[in-house]
């Protein structure tokens, strides 16, 4: 039924040979969260227009919106100057828009063919292999794309797959193509046969959006850069303005550098604010990493050394998904190092099982609190209770509400202690988190600490992280909220698509600085 | 053990295992959709049982089959129902079904407990296959119409699975339902059809016992069947061929159970009946684990990946979690 | 079984308020009456007459009294010990080999203690009982564990690895009784020799039902409520149960949890195994589990894994069993109609479990 619908009503791009592309006065809000306010955007037929943002900028909302993944709660979309109708992603197909995920959306255990084959209005009810297989091949010719079409997708990288889906969505018809995050986790040549792609499908009239962070993809690719901030558009910026289609490398190189200092100028908008950590005063190491070598399907990183201080606070800025939780998990124990030493209060914790890093006071608190942080069903003084060191084998139930009482009133929880954790929200979730970290506690790891917090909550729980670190927890944290960073770390490491910076003063950043980091230039 | 013996064997177990066929392939298609219907054993009992009443009611034995169809594909739309729509555990679901569709075919078909009924047509001969050397009369000669509509349903299904564009969707559904669901399929819509299928093939199964193999009714006339035949479709990683292979491989182990009685008089009768179950059961053992990949590991690198593929097989990837559309 | 990606949300489309929860509860409890009426009528028989004919046959005279109580007793071991399974997460189908295990177990220790053409038993008669129901035990241990051990090490469903050593106990029970341990004479599908009778366990008067198997049911699960409710071993049970991952980045013991769930109650069906043997059949038989693993869990999955409630249910449950024995003689209905009604209610529990969650009312906030 799909099928014939997609026949009849398909306009899509494959024939006419440009489509432009307008997003007008988009709104959208989850929760009390305006994701998308007012956003509009317009991207010209045969451009490549890069969309830049920190994380919860409302990018990935907006570009979902298009694809049809998120349902708008108002606004247009314009195509070639007539309304669509984008409700669902089989919509979005329909008009020839294709976007490419972050994590490619395929199926592993098939064969590349099969993906290719799937879900596209042009397989017949009877598979031809071999006419798909000759397509395929065209295409991939086309972009010096080299992939086996019999190849299992789960034994292809993350490039070949990015191209994979490229293929298809083009072969789906695809007039527009949105690409998330497409340079994280690949490698150099994969991304050069992708730009080079990219480049050739702008030529030939199809509109491209290239959501990213990197500055330094963006300004090789983009003809035309969109900054979003908070849900809004704070900038838009034509980088062709100076001869159009100039290719990368062109550019004088002052001129680069103001670009970038622009484009990081409307990202983070304003200058960083001022550390208010105190320093610290002891000398006695708390963490320190030999060697590290981690290792995770899509990125592959090193840390030679690092010693964290009894009271330090290291801040890990850089876009999410860079390697940030594999490296916070493995700190804690719950991963392996593939090579390296950890160390804690001097021991050597190498290759321990994950109960001998709680031992030895390692706390981890991750961002998906309701998937591994807390267990749904069970109330807070549960929560309390697993976490008491337990003697014997009864709860005590008077300890354990006291205890509990006591964190609800210190971590000012808007619940009771027999509320189940499901039914906090966000905010006291993360209190609840925080009210069951162990004491003594040598080293804390944390993802985004203060993520969906009110100011007031902000500040209050680094009062309380930083009364830790008087005590000598020292502290490592990943955020993206470049303020946090800068104000509460001693030092910060950036991680960028695999390589993590050496560590530097905090008090030494600027917005500038720390924005060319996590872009990638270190 | 002389030729003459061996093909008895494996003609005894072809016919043995066609009502095993038609259920293995059924549950390989429902959970290839990313549903496990558990319910198995009671969806067979009870389809037996209404099968050979609504056969016998109605002197027709094909009616008896439609009967049991439809009975299979309600039992499935309770299962799909409670899994898809309400997301409640399968397991749960499919196993308090597996138990009371037993019940209530012990229940309702007491009255025809032991009586005779309609048997589906005797066996034919097919032109031309039959002469095929060996296995012309092993798989041509000797079968009934069932045992033929097994092997085009094991051929039917696996050209469905692997050569059309309806088979790829139904294997992309159970993988990766959000990429599916991203390439504009009906993830929900399309998990209810499938599991109806597979049910209503578990009824037909049922009924191809009641009205064919094990002719008639009795107390927990199909026990165990149903229990063996979701051993099989995992020991058959999820293909077609692979589980028909399964289940022609537990007939035979059935029938060498009934040589075995009459040539190893010290072992117990009793204990070969049992005794093709625990097989299974040790086969799936063996290979789902991963004591084989370690064993694997041992082996030069692309031998061991063509091996581990041929033994080692891996579910679909989103067997048994509810599709979160919304 | 896991490992593909979160599955793509989209925000929940706004839903029209429902009825309060309990409406949707009730509601399936109604279903599941009315279609158990139906299945009776469509038997030919009057539903009235049944439920009074079932009754009856429950609780007419002491003696049926004593069967409802029998049942009871090793119907609440399973339960106790489904409760810990079932709070770990886990679906132990295996329950019934590990109550066939635990019989072949206590048996093996009473043929030892008294081998065959013996006058007396080695040991005193209470000891030597004692001594096979803790046997029994161990052997539910042992068949519980194995189970556990080719889930959490193997990676095997623990559906599958129970449902195969089901299978398993049951040829060994049937070799045993066809094979070394068979009677003289003539081996028989209806058991081994019984044993001496200085090895039955006493009786409540002349009925089936043991004061011992009663006792050992309600200290079993009134440990299990005492456990769940009050001891961190059940609070770190329920924690794995929920959030395997959570829990152990909480710092519990996830396999030891696990393990333990599975050692816990395979000893107690395993006991449970050993009672039906000393206390019931007074003898191996093949069947020797009568089905009472599976119907225990029914019974946890109907009280939604609270401990609390399974006395009643599985009083209700048993009695529903024995009533419906009275159905042949008196109707000329099959006995399998108790399993209809249990089979019914626990479906629709569940289904009204889930309409509640899709559309019932939320509650504010």
């Amino acid at each position: 039924m799909h099928r014939r619908k997609a026949r009849i009503s398909r306009r899509t791009p494959a024939n006419s040979s440009t489509v432009k592309v307008e997003l007008r006065h988009i709104h959208k809000r989850f929760g009390n969260v305006h994701a998308n306010d007012d956003v509009s955007l317009t991207v010209e037929a045969g451009t490549i227009h890069g969309l830049l943002g920190e994380n919860g900028a409302g990018k990935s909302t907006l570009v979902k919106i298009l694809s049809g993944f998120i349902s708008r709660d108002s606004g247009e979309i314009v195509l070639d100057g007539r309304p669509a109708h984008i409700q669902s992603p089989a919509d979005a197909l329909r008009y020839g828009i294709g976007m490419l995920h972050q994590d490619p959306l395929d199926f592993p255990p098939l064969t590349a063919i099969e993906n290719f084959m799937a879900g596209s209005p042009t397989t017949p009810a009877l598979l031809n292999v071999r006419a798909a297989e000759r397509n395929f091949r065209a295409l991939c010719r086309q972009f010096n794309f080299d992939l086996d079409p019999h190849a299992r997708v789960s034994d292809l990288t993350v490039g070949e797959r990015q191209q994979l889906e490229i293929v298809r969505l083009l072969a789906n018809g695809a007039g527009t193509l949105i690409l998330d995050e497409p340079t994280t986790g690949i490698s150099a040549t994969q991304k050069t046969l992708l730009f080079d792609a990219l480049r050739r499908l702008a030529q030939e009239g199809k509109s491209i959006i290239f959501v990213s962070h990197k500055l330094e993809d963006v300004e090789a690719l983009c003809d035309c850069v969109t900054v979003m901030r908070r849900g809004r558009v704070v900038g838009e910026l034509n980088l062709r303005a100076n001869g159009a289609g100039r290719a990368h490398g062109d550019w004088p190189a002052g001129e680069r550098f103001d670009v970038a200092a622009r484009i990081v100028e409307m990202m983070f908008g304003r200058e960083l604010a001022m550390p208010v950590k105190p320093a610290i005063h002891q000398d006695e190491t708390a963490l320190v990493l030999e060697g590290l070598l981690l290792r995770s399907d899509r990125l592959e990183m090193h840390i030679g050394h690092l010693a964290v201080r009894r009271g330090e606070v290291i801040g890990i800025a850089g876009l999410e998904g860079s390697g940030q939780q594999l490296f916070l998990l493995t700190c804690a124990g719950l991963e392996h190092p593939a090579a390296g030493s950890i160390y804690v209060s001097g021991r050597n914790l190498t290759r321990q099982p994950y109960s001998a890093f709680v031992k030895a006071g390692v706390c981890y608190l991750p961002a998906d609190r309701l998937r591994e942080g807390l267990i749904s069903g069970l109330s807070i003084q549960e929560h309390v209770a697993l976490r008491m060191p337990s003697r014997g084998i009864f709860i005590n139930r008077a300890a354990a509400a006291q205890e509990a009482e006591r964190a609800i009133a210190t971590f000012n929880i808007r619940g009771r202690p027999d509320t189940a954790v499901e039914q906090l929200s966000g905010g006291n979730q993360q209190r609840t988190q925080l009210a069951l970290m162990p004491s003594p506690l040598n080293v804390l790891l944390m993802e985004h600490p203060t993520r969906g917090l009110d100011i007031e909550s902000t500040l209050w729980v680094w009062q309380q992280l930083i009364a830790r670190c008087n005590q000598g927890t020292a502290i490592l944290f990943a955020s993206s909220d470049l303020d946090e960073i800068v104000q509460y770390s001693d030092r910060v490491i950036v991680f960028s698509g695999g390589r993590i910076s050496p560590p530097i003063a905090a008090a030494a950043l600027t917005a500038d600085s720390l924005g060319q980091m996590i872009g990638g230039r270190f | 053990m002389e030729s003459g013996q061996l093909f008895i064997i494996l003609a005894t177990a072809i016919a043995s295992a066609t009502p095993l066929v038609f259920a293995c392939i059924g549950e390989t298609i429902t959970e290839r959709a990313g549903v496990i219907n558990l319910s198995a054993e009671g969806t067979i009992m009870l389809c037996a049982m209404v099968g050979f009443v609504a056969a016998k009611t109605a002197d027709n034995v094909w009616l008896g089959f439609v009967a049991a169809a439809l009975v299979g594909a309600l039992i499935a739309l309770v299962v799909a129902y409670g899994a898809i729509t309400l997301k409640q555990s399968q397991i749960a679901i499919g196993f308090v079904l597996a138990l009371l569709c037993s019940d209530l075919s012990a229940y309702l078909g007491n009255p025809y407990v032991r009586i005779p009924g309609p048997t589906v047509p005797p066996r034919f001969a097919i032109p031309l296959l039959q002469d095929m050397p060996f296995i012309g009369p092993l798989l041509f000669r000797e079968g009934d119409i069932l045992v033929y509509a097994g092997y085009a349903l094991i051929g039917a299904t696996w050209f469905y699975f692997y050569r059309t564009r309806g088979g790829l969707t139904l294997r992309a559904i159970g993988e990766q339902p959000a990429a599916a669901f991203a390439r504009g399929h009906n993830v929900i819509a399309l998990r209810y059809a499938y599991t109806l299928i597979g049910g209503a093939l578990m009824g037909i199964a049922g009924a191809a016992f009641s009205l064919d193999f094990k002719a008639g009714w009795s107390y927990r006339h199909t026990a165990g069947y149903g229990w063996i035949a979701l051993a099989i479709v995992i020991f058959g990683g999820w293909n077609p061929l692979r589980a028909a292979l399964g289940a022609y491989l537990f007939g035979v182990l059935q029938s060498l159970a009934g040589v075995a009685q009459s040539t190893v008089p010290n072992v117990p009768t009793q204990v070969f009946t049992v005794a093709p179950f625990v097989l299974m059961i040790l086969a799936l053992v063996l290979t789902s684990g991963d004591w084989l990949d370690r064993l694997l590991s041992y082996l030069p690198v692309n031998v061991r990946r063509s091996l581990a593929r041929i033994i080692h097989t891996a579910p679909p990837a989103a067997l048994g979690r509810p599709f979160e559309q919304d | 079984m896991n490992g593909a990606a979160a599955p793509q949300t989209m925000t929940p489309p706004a839903r029209a308020a429902g009825m309060p929860p309990t409406f949707y509860r009730i509601g399936a409890f109604a279903i599941s009456l009315i279609l158990v009426a139906l299945v009776i009528l469509i038997s030919g028989a009057s539903p009235v007459t049944v439920i009074g004919s079932m009754v009856g046959g429950a609780f007419g005279t002491a003696d049926q009294i004593g069967r409802v109580i029998a049942t009871l007793s090793p119907l609440l071991l399973c339960a106790a010990g489904l409760v810990y399974t079932f709070n770990a997460g886990l679906y132990n189908l295996g329950v019934e080999g590990q109550i066939t295990f635990g019989a072949i177990a206590a048996t093996w220790a009473l043929r030892l203690l008294h081998p065959e053409g013996a006058t007396a038993s080695l040991l005193p008669p209470p000891v030597a009982i004692a001594l096979a129901i803790f046997v029994g035990g161990v052997g539910g241990i042992a068949w519980g564990l194995l189970a556990g051990a080719l889930h959490v090490y193997g990676r095997i469903s623990e559906i599958f690895a129970g449902l195969g050593l089901n299978f398993a106990a049951t040829g060994i029970a049937i070799y045993l009784i066809f094979g070394p341990w068979k009677r003289p004479g003539v081996a028989s599908l209806s058991g081994t020799q019984p044993f001496d009778e200085s090895l039955w366990l006493g009786t409540f008067g002349k009925t089936e039902a043991t004061p011992v198997a009663l006792a050992l049911g309600l200290i079993a699960l009134l440990m299990t409520i005492v456990v769940m409710r009050n001891t961190y071993f059940g609070l770190r049970l329920r924690a794995v149960g929920r959030n395997l991952r959570a829990a152990y980045v909480l710092g519990v013991p996830a396999r030891r949890q696990l393990l333990s769930a599975f050692l816990i109650c395979g000893l107690f069906a395993g006991v449970a195994g050993a009672l039906q043997v000393v206390g019931v059949f007074h003898r191996l038989i093949p069947n020797v589990s009568s089905n009472l693993g599976f119907l225990g869990l029914l019974v946890v999955m109907l009280v939604n894994f609270d401990p609390l409630w399974i006395l009643p249910v599985a009083l209700f449950f048993s009695a529903l069993n024995i009533g419906s024995l009275q159905l042949p003689l008196s109707l000329g209905l099959e006995s399998s109609l108790s399993g209809v009604i249990q089979g019914l209610l626990v479906l629709f529990a569940l289904l009204g479990r889930g309409l509640a969650q899709v559309y019932g009312r939320k509650p504010e906030g």
